[in-house]
């Protein structure tokens, strides 16, 4: 059963009013409450940092895996390694201090990655579709994200598209692991944090539960609980009070549409 | 101090060879495509490319029969789009035209720090867990001599035969001077035998010594400095040029058809016979829109004797 709670009662839009981006970013951004600083790509976690920036959470900061920190682009940039970035930030740093120092020394409170399959506790396949060495598909690898997911506080990941091709019992390849992953693999290497805490899909919000496991959390406005479990390659369990998400506000679209991407870069 | 100035030909004739282990850094920004053409051009073959983010020069040098290893983290475009011709070679699985060896960013840049300094193998909090382990024999575990109790994973040294590396600017001597993004250039410099700089202009040593903490490279490390102007296109040398987007959208058409892929080597690579020719096709103007508007820093007192 749902138990639908509306915990906001400002001026909300309708569906039909917002697109998957912007419900996606807003999301994120109010998941994003109480962080100080946030490792995170190019794409909607941009949007939800910067739109966090202008209104729930002033003092967050971005880190840049390119080693930006406090970027003020006049701009929003196409690469995490835009040349507006660089111009009028607060720091570049050098790659051995933004991965031996910066995430290595425990200083990112959230990191966002995404996958192209998640699995029940998080872990993570951004190699390869099919088996390693006969790929049917060979999708980009690793980046930093073993470094984030091994050093974050904790790991948001946003998902565009919740379905059984993403959500898989097993992954082809384990990439990134989850923290339950990294402590049964190697018990005796230090790990940090809560590993994936969160995953924001179009169709609701996953939660760990004490043990790491992905759980339902909340499910977006028209959407069942039975819909996600079915988009889901294990037995999706539920958290006790299942949500409905709380549509983004009037305010939150005006400064995502007018202010932060107003041709529409990411919020495709 | 001897001047190391050369031609961007001689210096990919002199110190790249069939068979190397050949680096090509930088991390978005500064990218050495005009290197890499030269590459191509002198039809160099059995390459290791060794290159933390392969993107467009990787999908070319693939796509030029020169390469028969790559060693990387991330391959892609960014988000507009996928390297075809590594693709390809990868996906033809056991019948594959190249082999591969993969890392994460920190575990191929750890390579290039164990490397430069000259130790047996580099410490990283990664690894745990990730099957990265089990297809990369590179990436080992081992007890910490200082606590039975603690385990980390360590990854070798990495000693590329030649760095290759784009700059803004550096004296005759090969002191480079770089800004903005930095990528894991200085790193890997110090980790190659030899290192060419490409930069975007040859300076008077006056200007290097007015701000000596912008000089990321020694000149003792570097062995070639080629001036080529726009020689990073289509990416981007900050305050010179912007990075040449409508170009990186554009290569999935090209690299998706290995027929438009070898025409495009062919026309824009063998034909022009350098870069100086590659520039001319480009035609005039083609960078003013990309060239920034201008944002100076504050210079900085260093002082002097009375």
């Amino acid at each position: 059963m749902i138990t639908a709670i509306q915990t906001d009662n400002t001026t909300t839009a309708t569906p039909a009013a917002y697109t998957a981006s912007e419900l996606l970013t807003v999301v994120s951004c109010r998941l994003l409450q109480g962080k100080r600083r946030v490792f995170a790509g190019i794409g909607l976690p941009t949007l939800a940092v910067a739109l966090a920036q202008k209104s729930s959470s002033p003092d967050i900061e971005q880190v840049y895996e390119s080693g930006v920190c406090g970027a003020h682009p006049p701009r929003l940039p196409e690469t995490i390694a835009d040349a507006s970035l660089a111009t009028g930030a607060e720091a570049i740093l050098t790659m051995p201090v933004l991965f031996g120092y910066v995430l290595q020394g425990g200083w990112i409170d959230v990191g966002f990655l995404g996958a192209a399959q998640i699995d029940r506790f998080g872990s993570l396949n951004t190699s390869v579709i099919g088996p390693w060495e006969e790929p049917i598909v060979r999708l980009p690898g690793s980046g930093g994200a073993v470094e984030v997911m091994s050093n974050s506080h904790e790991v948001f990941v946003v998902l565009r598209r919740h379905n059984l091709t993403s959500f898989v019992n097993e992954l082809d390849f384990c990439t990134s692991p989850s923290l339950r992953a990294a402590r049964l693999a190697a018990p005796k290497v230090p790990t940090r944090g809560l590993g994936v805490s969160t995953v924001i899909t179009d169709l609701g919000v996953l939660k760990a539960d004490n043990t790491g496991e992905l759980c339902l959390a909340s499910v977006h406005e028209g959407v069942t609980v039975e819909q996600v479990q079915a988009a889901t390659g294990w037995p999706l369990k539920l958290m006790e009070h299942i949500t409905v998400t709380a549509a983004p506000t009037a305010e939150e679209l005006r400064l995502l549409r007018e202010d932060i991407d107003p041709t529409r870069v990411y919020l495709r | 101090m001897t001047s190391k100035e050369a031609s961007l030909h001689d210096a990919i004739a002199e110190f790249v060879a069939d068979g190397d282990v050949v680096a090509l850094e930088g991390f978005t920004h500064l990218i050495p495509f005009a290197a890499g053409h030269e590459i191509i051009r002198q039809r160099k073959r059995d390459l290791t490319l060794v290159r933390m983010t392969p993107d467009i020069i990787a999908d070319q040098l693939v796509g030029a029969g020169c390469v028969s290893k790559l060693i990387f983290a991330f391959m892609g475009n960014s988000s507009v789009g996928s390297l075809y011709a590594v693709r390809r070679a990868i996906e033809a699985g056991s019948v594959s035209p190249i082999d591969i060896e993969e890392y994460s960013h920190y575990g191929l840049l750890a390579r290039y720090q164990a490397g430069a300094s000259g130790i047996p193998f580099m410490p990283i909090r990664s690894y745990a867990g990730s099957a990265l382990t089990d297809i990369n024999p590179n990436i080992k575990k081992i007890t910490s001599p200082f606590d039975d109790e603690s385990e980390i994973y360590v990854v070798p040294p990495l000693n590329p035969d030649v760095a290759i590396i784009h700059a803004q600017r550096a004296d005759r001597s090969g002191n480079i001077q770089s800004w903005g993004i930095l990528g894991p250039q200085q790193e890997v410099a110090f980790a190659a035998r030899k290192t060419i700089a490409i930069v975007e202009e040859i300076v008077d040593d006056d200007v290097i010594r007015s701000d000596p903490n912008r000089t990321i490279i020694p000149g003792f490390v570097v062995d070639a400095v080629v001036e080529s102007k726009y020689g990073a296109h289509p990416s981007f040398a900050q305050g010179y040029y912007d990075r040449d987007n409508d170009f990186y959208r554009s290569w999935s058409a090209i690299s998706r058809d290995p027929e438009k892929l070898r025409q495009w080597i062919q026309e824009w690579i063998f034909d022009t016979e350098g870069h100086a020719g590659y520039l001319n096709k480009l035609g005039e103007g083609y960078f003013e829109p990309l060239i920034p508007v201008p944002h100076m820093s504050t210079p900085v007192n260093y002082g002097s004797v009375r």
